[in-house]
């Protein structure tokens, strides 16, 4: 239970982050954090205390098996997401850097071509 | 038939590589490319118009629900028919329109990636997989709005990103929750399984996760503040795209696939009136906003807020009627919307403006865009003959018929201020005398007209075909062959699964 607790509390660690920085930096830095709450999230779904690799050697008993082997589809997933969450990330910091060179602050709020 | 299916992923997503090593290539050769590939996805989706039974195609022949499948019901194929036809008349007008922007190869190749992307959400039968599509349109997305790469476009392509990255990110903790409570990720599947549980409080904050995950893409109210910057930011074939269909695929049609076919409407009751209402404040509030803009695309924008408002909010009604209606404005919609943000392009490529106030008796120098314009407005604006006055009807009939008689008058009287918005763009760009500096503007290439032309015929034709529905909701020839076979799909609700399942 307390690995989910902490899950979440990472979770919203990144959400106050995207949602209250200022700094371009912290705002992707916050997007990675959620990113990485939800990704681990994933991952304690298919976990399992003292497990095994899901691999079926000859000869296992195949309900002795089902038992303690973890589940291998979420680590499948969260491989995507990750991968997703990379491309994400990599054209934030992009942008970022472009956004640096116009305006030479990192501070959103001096960014103002816009109007809500 | 069957092996169409992935070639609607296939196709748009090689074109796409070749296209992104194609950037030293002539100008000319990327054009014809690039619009030979949406042209051959156009004829495909018509080819698969007539289809009435359930397809699917396992993919590397594992059988769901182990595998992913690709299901085309109704609903898929009214969904393709719209994005392939909009982003093939979208390519058309790039041949003349991106020419001012260097680097055309790569263009072409992101919105080929956002193409891979769309027609991979409609198709997919696994919720991951439409996860994973959904992220690819949203990153080329991200990188079209941005695709100007200067303030103002940068600016909103980062806000953009973030707003919808940590949405995705609320869509995919959702999906996990499903994952966690049944074990499996085809929708079929998910739906049967989810059917057998009582309705418990985990069922309901999934559900509301989801709801944020797709409404933002929808730009529903509370969740709209990227759109207003993001679509004007974009080059106009992008924002044709990114307002005609984008919103509609990844929003739109994720939520009706989601809530009405894996979730069920009777599973979740009791929330159901939230469509109703999210739609209705995006209505008005779209409708009041667009009223105070000066920019032309920004006040497309807020207008595409308001009518995706009536599309939600037509759903939301949950009546045979009110699907009909909610499928007939999202095509219609789409048409319009892309004429009119194709439109203001046009006005844009002759003026280098896009400041209503700086216009002014357009219509005498480029009298194709002035004419076709005025038809977008019409049809927009829900006035006879055009195709928008029969979907705004039948929204406003089916939601007398259910007896929501408050939300009807709301829709009446949006649909009037929907019209004066739209008269005061005529009257400020195309209406009245010329100014003296915009005398040596010339109509745009023909290319362009092309498109445009073929837009506004469609209103047209459209409207005409449904003067049928006096005679009955099933007459026309475009409710009959194309909408009502996506509304069964809405009506059969969960009983989707048994469809898709191998029996």
């Amino acid at each position: 239970m307390l690995e989910y607790i902490l899950c979440i509390i990472l979770f919203a660690v990144g959400l106050y982050g995207v949602v209250v920085k200022k700094n371009l930096v912290k705002i992707i830095i916050s997007f990675g954090i959620l990113d990485y709450a939800v990704n681990l999230f994933f991952i304690l779904l298919g976990y399992k205390r003292d497990g095994i690799a899901p691999i079926m050697v000859k000869g296992q008993d195949q309900a002795q098996f089902v038992a303690r082997a973890v589940d291998p589809l979420p680590q499948a997933l969260v491989l995507t997401s990750i991968v997703i969450g990379l491309g994400i990330t990599i054209l934030m910091v992009a942008i970022g850097i472009r956004l640096y060179d116009k305006y030479g602050t990192f501070d959103v709020m001096k960014m103002r071509k816009l109007k809500g | 038939m069957v092996q169409i299916l992935p070639l609607f992923i296939v196709i748009p997503m090689g074109a796409a590589f070749v296209l992104a090593m194609l950037g030293k290539a002539r100008h000319g050769f990327v054009d014809w490319f690039a619009n030979i590939v949406t042209g051959l996805l156009l004829v495909l989706a018509i080819r698969l118009t007539g289809v009435r039974e359930v397809i699917t195609y396992a993919m590397g022949k594992w059988l769901p629900p182990l595998g992913i499948v690709l299901v085309l019901d109704g609903l898929s194929v009214f969904m393709l028919l719209i994005v392939n036809l909009i982003s093939f008349l979208a390519t058309i007008f790039s041949i003349s329109y991106m020419e001012r922007f260097t680097a055309k190869a790569k263009f072409y190749a992101m919105f080929m990636l956002m193409l891979t992307g769309l027609n991979g959400v409609i198709l997919t039968g696994d919720i991951f997989n439409m996860f994973v599509f959904f992220e690819i349109a949203s990153i080329a997305s991200f990188v079209l709005v941005a695709f100007g790469t200067e303030n103002e476009e940068l600016e909103a392509s980062f806000k953009y990103n973030v707003i919808s990255s940590v949405t995705s990110v609320l869509l995919l903790f959702g999906i996990a929750l499903f994952y966690g409570m049944t074990g499996t990720l085809n929708m079929a599947h998910l739906s049967q399984l989810l059917a057998g549980r009582e309705f418990s409080p985990g069922l309901l904050f999934t559900v509301s996760l989801l709801i944020a995950g797709f409404a933002t893409k929808a730009a529903l109210v509370p969740f709209h503040a990227w759109l207003p910057d993001a679509h004007p930011s974009a080059p106009a074939p992008v924002s044709a795209m990114l307002s005609g269909v984008f919103v509609k695929t990844l929003g739109i049609y994720v939520g009706m696939r989601i809530l009405a076919n894996v979730i069920g409407v009777t599973n979740i009751s009791r929330v159901w009136n939230i469509l109703l209402v999210l739609g209705t404040i995006s209505m008005v509030a779209g409708g009041l906003l667009a009223l105070g803009q000066q920019d032309y695309k920004r006040l497309l924008a807020y207008s595409t807020i308001s009518q995706v408002g009536y599309i939600m909010f037509a759903f939301g009604l949950g009546t045979p009627l009110g699907y009909i209606a909610a499928l007939f404005h999202l095509a219609n919609h789409a048409i319009f919307k892309a004429l009119m943000f194709l439109n203001s392009g046009a006005v844009e490529y002759a003026t280098e403006t896009r400041d209503l106030s700086k216009m002014g008796g357009l219509s005498e120098r480029m009298p194709v865009t002035g004419i076709t314009s005025t038809v977008g407005t019409l049809s927009i604006s829900g006035i006879p003959p055009f195709n928008g006055f029969w979907s705004k009807l039948l929204i406003i009939i089916a939601a007398v018929q259910a007896g929501r008689l408050t939300y009807a008058i709301i829709a009446v009287l949006v649909s009037v201020l929907t019209l004066a918005y739209f008269l005061k763009v005529q009257r400020y760009a195309f209406f009245g005398k010329i100014k003296e500096s915009l005398s040596h503007i010339k109509e745009v290439p023909v290319s362009m007209c092309i498109s445009l032309i073929v837009l506004a015929a469609l209103c047209l034709v459209i409207g005409l075909d449904a003067f049928g529905i006096l005679k009955g909701i099933n007459y026309p020839w475009f409710i009959r062959t194309i909408i009502e076979p996506a509304k069964e799909v809405l009506v059969n609700g969960t009983n989707y699964a048994l469809t898709v399942l191998p029996k």
